[in-house]
């Protein structure tokens, strides 16, 4: 074994990809096996390497690691990316609850209808513009430091440029209103790990396209009938 | 301030249940607000109370805490049951978030349409039995000690009671192919904090009924 996490998903973003800009935006390489057929997943299945039967899957430190949320609260751990103490964590774990609330609603785009699209798109950019965004600019704002917590980079700074990006994708000047992000999307994405992660070449994967929904649907035989919230 | 953990959210389970499990398994005594209208929901959105305009919201240590998880984490860290390192954590984590994804399908289950209803009641049992009961009755039947992570009381059993219990309201015998699972649910219910939780009076709530999700619905209208 190389030492590296070993990361089991799909040749695209879904929920790993939260998991790739951590590792990253922490300095750590690491290697992926891409699921492309139903038999690879099934082999995976018998072998026993997927605790509730599903991906993301991470191989780190001896373990099989299962459940987005539980590899990325590790990985910040480890790292240092986690705060200095439990009030540092649980403000952290607020933020990254309201990021990945966001993210959420955007997992599920590729898989609607062209008309539900239109409607998930309306809804993701009206939910980014009032509920989820003032709160990190205020966050900003009233501390004026250039990380959410702590004065110190962290798992929760990582996550809201994620999701700045992400919706950005959707809205190209979805940040027009809010200056402190714009800053602070500025900032991060100087971070030499983030900027090497915001090259073409990296590890980060492209906005997911109908493949990568045939693959999903192939290897899973699921995700057939989804509806925009 | 009475120094109490006070939880504000609908008087049900809902996504606050799990917070009550772990501080009356921790042995933490806590106070309750009730939103029964959705004029005082409005209200503490005004007031800035709730950080992404949701509860759960736990007032806790100075903090007004929201999102379900990071309330629990929180609290399993200060009650030390979050294991004692790294990877004891990583093991509950992926326990609690295996479990949590069960739990969510029985949340869902009062707001489906009635024509949905026996379809999804079938996917909860299918779920519980098929994919979540076969993990933890494995986990303890390899390591043999009386709780899932570290041979000591932590939020994963603690989670895994609440699963275990909220399953079987839905389909009485489901742990009839799990013997390890009907041993840790004894266990479990004779420890002190919890059967004072089980025993009529305590802060657990009852199944949500047709009242409780109307509730639901007249408060968080848009």
């Amino acid at each position: 074994m190389s030492g590296k996490p070993k990361l089991f998903y799909f040749d695209g973003r879904g929920k790993m990809e939260s998991i790739r800009w951590l590792l990253a935006a922490a300095g750590v390489e690491f290697e992926e096996e891409f699921l492309e057929t139903r038999d690879q997943y099934e082999k995976l299945l018998q072998g026993g390497s997927l605790l509730f039967q599903q991906v993301p899957m991470v191989e780190i430190d001896g373990m099989r690691m299962v459940q987005t949320r539980a590899i990325l609260s590790y990985i910040a751990a480890k790292y240092n990316l986690y705060g200095k103490d439990l009030k540092e964590r649980a403000l952290i774990d607020m933020y990254i609850g309201g990021t990945d609330d966001l993210m959420g609603f955007i997992l599920m785009f590729p898989f609607l209808s062209a008309e539900d699209k239109e409607k998930q798109r309306a809804f993701v950019i009206q939910k980014a513009t009032s509920r989820y965004f003032p709160v990190y600019e205020k966050v900003l704002k009233d501390h004026g430091q250039d990380f959410l917590v702590g004065n110190n980079f962290s798992w929760a700074d990582v996550h809201l440029l994620e999701a700045i990006l992400m919706v950005e994708e959707k809205k190209s000047d979805v940040l027009s209103g809010f200056p402190q992000l714009q800053a602070f999307k500025a900032r991060m994405s100087s971070i030499p790990t983030i900027k090497k992660f915001l090259e073409p070449g990296s590890q980060r994967k492209p906005v997911p396209d109908d493949k990568y929904v045939e693959t999903v649907r192939r290897v899973l035989r699921m995700y057939y009938d989804l509806k925009a919230n | 301030m009475s120094g109490k953990p006070r939880l504000t959210y609908l008087n049900g389970r809902g996504r606050m249940e799990p917070i009550r499990w772990l501080l009356a398994a921790a042995g933490v005594e806590f106070e309750e607000v009730y939103l029964e209208t959705k004029e005082q929901y409005d209200k503490l959105i005004k007031d800035g109370f709730l950080l992404f305009q949701q509860v759960p919201l736990v007032e806790i240590d100075g903090m007004k805490m929201v999102q379900t998880r990071a309330i629990m984490s929180y609290i399993a860290g200060k009650y030390n049951l979050y294991g004692k390192d790294l990877k004891e954590r990583a093991l509950i984590d992926m326990y609690v978030e295996g479990i949590s994804d069960l739990m969510q399908m029985i949340l869902t289950f009062p707001f489906s349409p009635p024509d949905a209803k026996e379809k999804n009641l079938e996917a909860i049992k299918e779920r519980a039995t098929n994919r979540y009961f076969p993990v933890f009755e494995k986990v303890l039947k390899q390591h043999g000690q009386d709780f899932l992570v570290g041979n000591k009381f932590s939020w994963a059993d603690v989670q895994l009671m609440e699963a275990i219990l909220a399953v079987e309201e839905k389909v009485p015998a489901v742990l009839s192919g799990f013997p390890q699972l009907q041993v840790f649910k004894t266990k479990m219910s004779n420890m002190p904090t919890i059967k004072k939780f089980l025993q009529p009076g305590s802060p657990r709530k009852p199944p949500p009924d047709a009242h409780y999700v109307e509730t639901v619905l007249r408060v968080f209208k848009k």
